[in-house]
């Protein structure tokens, strides 16, 4: 296998909300660093650096990870998606629209983890009741402490995602 | 403009989501402001108290990517130590020069192409330490034989004086009951998920300083930082991005890292960024004093409050570090809390310690005196066999006696007490609760209710810092409080607001939107308002920024004020263009008119005039159309003797929870959590929710987990938040909020501020109800976290 020094570069190619990069990375740069500070997303949010408040939340391969506790080089080949890729547009994702509805954020620093944290909740399970919601997020600390909100915008949104499957 | 036209008082959606929501909010840490920025790591203390006898950086410098290493000798050379307000002089640098007195205290910094190779080279610089022996607990470092942190000053003593309001011994004398507790409050901080941030530029031309940073007041500061680094305030440029991820105090107490940065690039000669991780924060960015206090209530057999007298001693870590010692100070006018109390006293101290800075948290040390107060309280309560809402009742200043001047200096502006209290025993069912808890006793279970009652005052008075020094010992004078917004209606009559209050999560924005659409009659949604902060281009005073929940009782009414100069000035325009006498000229929703007649113009072209054809203006005046207003609140005043009124207004909070401890864990269970708050006119309800909530939540974690630990040698144990436990969601009691209004008559909103709130109480209030539920087995709380192992420790200790 290959050694990978610290200072060691791989190339690396990885799809962030629908477009192709190619990027050349030391093999100590986490991906949370990448996202931000090379690909200019800065959405993703840094917290704590230790996998406890979920700032950095992201979709790999469809699923909510921590991109503060991986490499970018372990995230090569992979489908990205952050905060910037939930709109279509103008037009906000139904979890967007429900926060804003329902005050679920304060100072927004929190914000895109918890709404990529919901929608990987949402995707496994389209209609949690309470309980689930909390287990869902208990990754995602909101130090302004607005998760009564932030559950109620939760449900707001399934529902919406539930009428519009059914449309 | 009145009733259901107003957008003040609606729950209106934020101006601030859209952006926040989509991930294109601007923190400081998203900024790219010069396009050469190089990035700093600092290299900290591992010891709690050591002399520093030896650094080599060469090893650090040979790294290719390393441009320079910044030590203390630098900072010595290059800056002045930090302003301190007390009674002693302590020499505060931002960064250790001969000796470090905390774990993490920064002791050099690296400047590098990439965080990353600054880091390493961190790692790399050798500094040779003496170990000394260290001191943490406040009471141990002023015994005699106690290591002494800064040995000019002889000791650890760093604050000592006696505030005394009416005959607090004729009153202890005369009592029937007097109870008296040692209660210790322990370190803790909201923490805030953004760290701090500086960006640093230094120009040598001009011999200007920029620096990006989050710091968001008071920009008392700002004097502070520019006399540190040897540089008139007009060349120190500070700018805060729009989006701060919240601060709860925290962020007060970045300017000594602005200051370190300065020095970084100066030194350097290229802009410098750092970004704080979180290990860094736990261990050195600010907390709460921890505080040993003794504290008395002297009482008639009916329960009449006669006496308090209270002696604290608080720990400000290894420095006092400005704002300290507002953690004695800045509760000095309502230092009786609600309550008509007829004689009090504090003793405060402060010590000196090896453990990390301290500063204003949210709630600033309100939290430790309602801790002291309320637990007193619920003492009394027991030895007289009271209820212990009714012993509250009996003794809180009724609606009647507003304002209500305090022992102490303060002035109450409003507020209907037992109306808010009386609301919230109803809203959490206290009777039935009373009920509750006879049938969970006897069923064996451990069930108890709370109840914590506070004065939450709100807009600091400058002025308060003075009471730091007997009164002959005051040299300059200080008051006020106040604050500027600048608007400009453009050619076309549109609106910009410019803020300076730099917001950190309050929503500011939309607020501020909604009060001028309102004055202005025009939609928030069409105002361009624009947060931030820019020292260089906005208008501000000492006691701009946001901390003290400034903004309802201060900040909202400067920009109410800054729309009724336009509307005054545009009132004019149209008398002129109308032939008449400004008087005569009404404003309607859109036009101005002219009383009694079919005349009007419409508010667009008056601002058309202001710009395009000033020839229509009246002689004399100034073209264009914008206003910047200071509102200075009025009762920020200097203060006589020890008597302060600290705060320009003050709302009220009354809490109540109800709790359940498993009695095998010691888990405690919050099953409810109740608060009524009187804080005047509400600007925007489900704004005010979510601070009330916030605020009790932290509150809850520095009652239920939250302490910053330190073994006997002064080294830090929980430097993450695996080991520092903040509450989460699953950790969230149901939380049901109302309000009484009670308009404040001291500003043009009637508004007072509401952020900091339950923070205050929600420490006491669960104590309370924990101490209630241990009832049956004699446990009794004078300390917090009240952690399962905590609880269990005491149980085995009281052999129960």
């Amino acid at each position: 296998m290959e050694e990978l020094g610290n200072n060691s570069r791989h190339a690396i190619q990885l799809k962030v909300n629908g477009i192709n990069y190619q990027l050349e990375v030391e093999a100590r740069r986490l991906l949370v660093d990448v996202l931000r500070h090379d690909l200019g997303l800065t959405g993703t949010h840094v917290g704590c650096e230790q996998g406890v408040c979920g700032s950095c939340t992201v979709m790999l391969n469809g699923q909510a990870i921590n991109s503060c506790l991986m490499f970018a080089v372990q995230a090569n080949g992979t489908e990205i998606k952050t905060v910037e890729g939930l709109a279509q547009g103008y037009e906000l994702h139904p979890l967007q629209k429900a926060f804003k509805q329902q005050h679920a954020l304060q100072c927004g620093f929190c914000s895109p983890g918890v709404l990529l944290n919901s929608l990987d909740l949402l995707q496994k399970n389209p209609q949690p009741d309470e309980a689930e919601i909390k287990e869902g997020l208990s990754g995602n600390m909101c130090r302004c402490g607005g998760y009564d909100n932030i559950v109620k915008a939760i449900k707001e949104a399934a529902s919406e995602l539930a009428g519009k499957k059914a449309e | 403009m009145e009733g259901r036209d107003r957008w003040v008082s609606k729950s209106i959606e934020r101006l601030e989501d859209d952006r926040l929501l989509r991930g294109r909010g601007q923190f400081i840490d998203d900024l790219k402001p010069f396009p050469n920025m190089y990035h700093a790591a600092i290299l900290r203390s591992p010891h709690a108290h050591a002399r520093i006898k030896d650094i080599d950086v060469e090893k650090a410098l040979s790294m290719p990517e390393v441009v320079s290493v910044l030590t203390g000798q630098d900072v010595a050379q290059l800056s002045r130590p930090f302003i301190v307000t007390g009674p002693k002089d302590m020499e505060y640098y931002s960064c250790a020069i001969d000796k470090v007195r905390y774990v993490g205290e920064p002791v050099a910094v690296v400047v590098a192409k990439d965080r990353y190779s600054a880091e390493d080279a961190a790692g790399l610089i050798e500094v040779e330490y003496e170990p000394l022996p260290a001191v943490v607990d406040p009471e141990k470092a002023l015994l005699p034989d106690a290591p002494v942190l800064h040995e000019q000053q002889g000791n650890n003593l760093v604050m000592d004086r006696v505030y005394t309001y009416g005959d607090v011994d004729g009153a202890f004398a005369e009592a029937d009951v007097v109870v008296k507790e040692r209660l210790l409050f322990p370190k803790y901080a909201s923490y805030p998920n953004e760290t701090y941030g500086v960006i640093a530029n230094y120009e040598e031309d001009s011999d200007r300083l920029t620096a990006y940073c989050n710091f968001h007041g008071p920009y008392s500061m700002h004097p502070v930082m520019a006399m540190a680094l040897n540089t008139p305030a007009n060349k120190l440029r500070i700018i805060v991005p729009p989006d701060v991820g919240s601060s709860f105090g925290v962020k007060i107490t970045s300017y000594p890292y602005v200051v370190l940065i300065c020095l970084a690039a100066k030194k350097a000669g290229v802009p410098v960024k750092w970004t704080e991780d979180r290990m860094e924060s736990l261990m050195a960015s600010s907390s709460a004093v921890d505080r040993v206090a003794y504290v008395s209530m002297a009482s008639k057999k009916d329960g009449t409050f006669l006496g308090l007298d209270m002696d604290v001693l608080d720990n400000v870590g290894a420095y006092m570090r400005a704002p300290e010692p507002g953690c004695v100070l800045r509760y000095l006018g309502n230092l009786t809390g609600p309550y008509q109390i007829g004689a009090a006293r504090m003793k405060a101290r402060i010590a000196v310690t090896n453990k990390s800075l301290t500063g204003p948290i949210r709630g600033y040390a309100c939290q430790h005196l309602y801790f002291g107060i309320e637990r007193v309280v619920d003492r009394l309560a027991k030895e007289l066999h009271m209820d212990p809402a009714e012993i509250r009742r009996k003794n809180l200043i009724m609606p009647d006696q507003f304002p209500y001047k305090t022992l102490s200096g303060g002035v109450y502006d409003a507020g209907n007490y037992p109306a808010a209290f009386e609301k919230l025993l109803e809203m959490g069912g206290y009777e039935a609760l009373l009920e509750e808890r006879e049938k969970a006793r006897k069923e064996g279970r451990l069930f108890g209710i709370g109840l914590a009652l506070g004065v939450d005052p709100s807009g600091s008075n400058m002025g308060y810092m003075q009471m730091a020094l007997p009164a002959k010992a005051r040299k300059r004078p200080m008051s006020g409080s106040a604050q500027a917004t600048t608007i400009q209606i453009d050619h076309g009559g549109a609106v910009t607001v410019e803020l300076s209050t730099v917001c950190h999560g309050q929503g500011h924005e939309t607020v501020v939107a909604q009060v001028v659409a309102d004055e202005l009659g025009v939609s928030p949604y069409s105002i361009n308002v624009v947060g931030g902060m820019d020292t260089s281009l906005r208008s501000w005073t000492i006691s701009t920024g946001t901390y003290s929940s400034r903004f309802a009782t201060v900040s909202a009414s400067s920009a109410a004020l800054a729309a009724r100069k336009l509307l005054e000035k545009m009132r004019k325009i149209a008398a002129h263009l109308l032939d008449a006498e400004p008087e005569d000229i009404v404003k309607e929703k859109e036009s101005f008119a002219l009383k009694g007649t079919e005349k009007r113009l419409p508010f667009r072209a008056i601002a058309a005039a202001a710009h395009w054809d000033t020839q229509a203006l009246p002689e004399g005046m100034e073209p264009g159309l914008s206003a910047t207003y200071f509102f200075g609140a009025a009762p920020a005043t200097r203060g006589e003797g020890d008597q302060i009124n600290s705060s320009v207004a003050y709302g009220f909070g009354a809490d109540l929870a109800v709790v359940e401890v498993d009695p095998e864990t010691f888990q405690v269970n919050v099953l409810g959590y109740y608060s009524v708050h009187d804080a005047g006119t509400i600007l925007h309800p489900a704004i005010v929710e979510t601070q009330v909530k916030g605020a009790a939540l932290h509150g809850i974690g520095a009652a239920l987990y939250e302490e910053l630990m330190y073994d006997e040698n002064g080294q830090f144990l929980n430097s993450t938040y695996a080991d520092y436990i903040c509450p989460g969601i699953n950790e969230t009691p149901k939380m049901v909020t109302d309000h009484v209004e009670t308009p404040s008559p001291l500003n043009v909103l009637g508004s007072k501020g509401i952020g900091e709130a339950s923070s205050q109480t929600a420490p006491v209030v669960i104590a309370n109800a924990v101490e209630d539920a241990l009832e049956p087995l004699g446990m009794k709380i004078d300390r917090l976290p009240l952690s399962p192992h905590f609880l269990w420790s005491l149980k085995k200790s009281k052999g129960a």
